[in-house]
């Protein structure tokens, strides 16, 4: 018997001020991430270190600095040699010099109770103004969750977007013959399991408010769709009908999935509800429709379907019951696969064949045109950040699965990579809080 | 002697069948934790009692044969498995309390889900050929398990073949 182990704790979703303190050991090695190319138009900035952070077991601006890095629209400033922790110390000339636009500032200070209490400022270098100001007490454990907020701090500053450095993702890590569904950090660190089993887990989606993962499982010899709680860890099953159950999406309140279920014949989408009940047959075809992915209205599904011969990506009504009433969406190439629906709503990211090789590729639903974002060989699983700057996919470095990001446009590409373990099925969470 | 004989065989049929309903270590893995385990619920439980069982191990017996291969991109059960199907076929009508289950597998190219659905055609269609040679459609559960459980690891052509098949697996083995 294998047991299973639920490490996953939940922070606070609002500020970290009022972390609980937890402490867990990854399971696996954290993931690294590799940056090709980038935009064109960054933000040059500048990270002074905060005062006394060398004394820390986690440097902050470290964090701060990865974070801006990898999200392409950021230039860091070199300054390393800097000591500088007040705005009345700053001579604007020095960071005007260097080209920097903008400024970051800030202390760290141990407190007797073993918190931390980090001041950080961000800086407008031109107008010599203060954008942002921010003091915040954090236990020992949790200085990486403050980075990644400062950093969501920043960027939305500095570009307007939201920031996504306090997510979290979701992915399968196989290893060996045991397979782990874990959540991390959006950077990949902090990795912890929710699940681990013997056999293959497939498929994992967010809730819509992130305490929820749904996911198929292997483990009853056949694939039946389990929803599992991260809060309490409680589980349960959602489909289970004779024949094969997958591929969940959740509606978005939260309240319905759409699944995948053989019980009638074929391969059908089905609504029902979150506790396994209300059964309500979705699609209609002689062919197999799978994949399906909501509106962010919750209206409609786009979903692969091969009733023209070849898999394409289709959209239909959720109400409607009509048969025949499915649009077809993509039309360049014979398979295109795995649709998600941006959360603005306007496009889709999806898997299209080209050739022999499997990419990301985005479409949008007011011009039609297909724009292709990746050059690998196997990609698989593609899902849009929560601010649709990124998305997030699943591709093979030497027959290694590992998790990649590229950016809207195509022009920053990021890897995050596992010593070990091969890497697949990622799904990027909500954000934490509303907008 | 024939009253013995008689009595003989159904010990050794009823000793297959309490084997067939050992729980398997895969049943128990089932349950996460104690706790959960109550809230799994709704699992078919059915085996081969009653069966012939030992026909279906007797490396003699045709029906010791489980696997189905297909052609790349396609899910026609092929003439040279048309025997087979119809033995395991006529096995399921002459034993109406045994039930199989069909998982059918596909390569690893493109979308696991994708690859699913692909597996499950695969499963539907020797489903078919079974109901269609007098099994009963409650004997047969058709399911995939589309890229996920591959037999042969390579990338060649001969693996990928080997991973391309469905699977029978009888209720209680």
């Amino acid at each position: 018997m294998f047991a299973i182990s639920i490490y996953l704790h939940r922070f606070s979703r609002w500020f970290f001020i009022y972390l609980l303190c937890v402490t867990n050991t990854p399971l696996y090695a954290a993931l690294d991430i590799e940056i090709f190319g980038g935009g064109a138009t960054r933000i040059p900035i500048a990270i002074v270190p905060f005062e006394a952070e060398d004394k820390l077991k986690q440097s902050v601006t470290a964090i701060v600095a990865a974070d801006l890095q990898r999200s392409g629209l950021f230039k860091l400033i070199d300054s390393a040699d800097f000591a500088l922790y007040e705005p009345a110390d700053i001579v604007y000339t020095d960071w005007t010099n260097r080209g920097a636009n903008a400024l970051v500032i800030g202390r760290t200070k141990m407190m007797p109770d073993g918190q931390v209490e980090i001041r950080f400022r961000l800086m407008d270098v031109a107008k010599k103004l203060q954008l942002e100001n921010m003091v915040a007490l954090v236990p020992v454990t949790q200085l990486r969750v403050a980075a990644h907020r400062i950093a969501d701090i920043i960027y939305e500053a500095l570009t307007g977007d939201v920031g996504v450095f306090s997510t979290r993702i979701a992915y399968v890590i196989k290893n060996g013959q045991k397979y782990a569904l874990q959540v991390a950090d959006a950077d990949g660190h902090n990795a912890q399991s929710v699940i681990e089993y013997s056999e293959p887990i497939i498929s994992p989606a967010w809730s819509p408010d992130g305490n929820q993962l749904a996911y198929v499982s292997f483990e009853n010899k056949k694939p039946v769709v389990y929803i599992q709680a991260l809060t309490t860890q409680g589980r349960k099953v959602v489909a289970n009908f004779k024949g094969s159950n997958s591929a969940p999406a959740w509606s978005p309140d939260g309240k319905k999935l759409a699944v995948v279920l053989t019980v009638q014949g074929g391969s059908q989408i089905f609504l029902i509800n979150a506790d396994g009940s209300g059964l309500q047959r979705l699609s209609n075809s002689s062919g197999i429709d799978t994949e399906p992915s909501f509106s962010p209205d919750g209206r409609s599904i786009i979903f692969t379907s091969d009733r023209g011969g070849s898999p394409q990506v289709y959209r239909m009504p959720v109400t409607g019951t009509a048969t025949g009433s499915a649009e077809r969406l993509t039309f360049e190439g014979n398979y295109n696969v795995s649709p998600h629906f941006s959360r603005d709503g306007t496009q889709f990211t999806f898997i299209h064949r080209n050739n022999s090789k499997f990419n990301v590729a985005v479409q949008d639903f007011a011009t039609r045109q297909m724009q292709l974002l990746t050059k690998s060989q196997f990609d698989e699983s593609p899902s849009f950040a929560p601010n649709d700057k990124m998305i997030l996919y699943a591709t093979k470095i030497r027959g290694r699965g590992i998790l990649s990001a590229v950016s809207r446009d195509g022009q920053t590409r990021q890897q995050l990579s596992v010593q070990v373990g091969d890497i697949r099925e990622p799904a990027w969470g909500p954000l934490p809080r509303k907008k | 002697m024939k009253k013995v004989l008689g009595i003989l065989i159904i010990s050794l049929l009823s000793a297959c069948a309490s084997q067939t309903t050992q729980p398997t270590a895969e049943v128990e893995d089932r349950s996460i934790n104690a706790g959960d385990a109550a809230g799994e619920g709704n699992v078919n439980t059915i085996d081969s009692n009653g069966a012939n069982f030992h026909q279906l191990q007797d490396p003699n017996s045709i029906l010791s044969k489980r696997s189905v291969y297909y052609d790349f991109d396609s899910y026609n059960v092929k003439d040279e498995y048309r025997e087979l199907v119809s033995a395991h076929a006529n096995f399921l009508r002459d034993n109406s309390n045994a039930q199989v289950l069909l998982q059918g597998n596909t390569d690893e190219r493109g979308s696991r889900e994708y690859n699913l659905a692909l597996g499950q055609r695969r499963a539907d269609s020797v489903k078919n050929m079974m109901t269609l040679t007098g099994a009963r459609d409650e004997q047969i559960e058709a399911v995939s398990l589309g890229e996920e459980k591959p037999r042969a690891m390579d990338n060649d052509e001969s693996s990928l073949g080997e991973n391309r098949r469905t699977d029978i697996i009888y209720r209680g083995e």
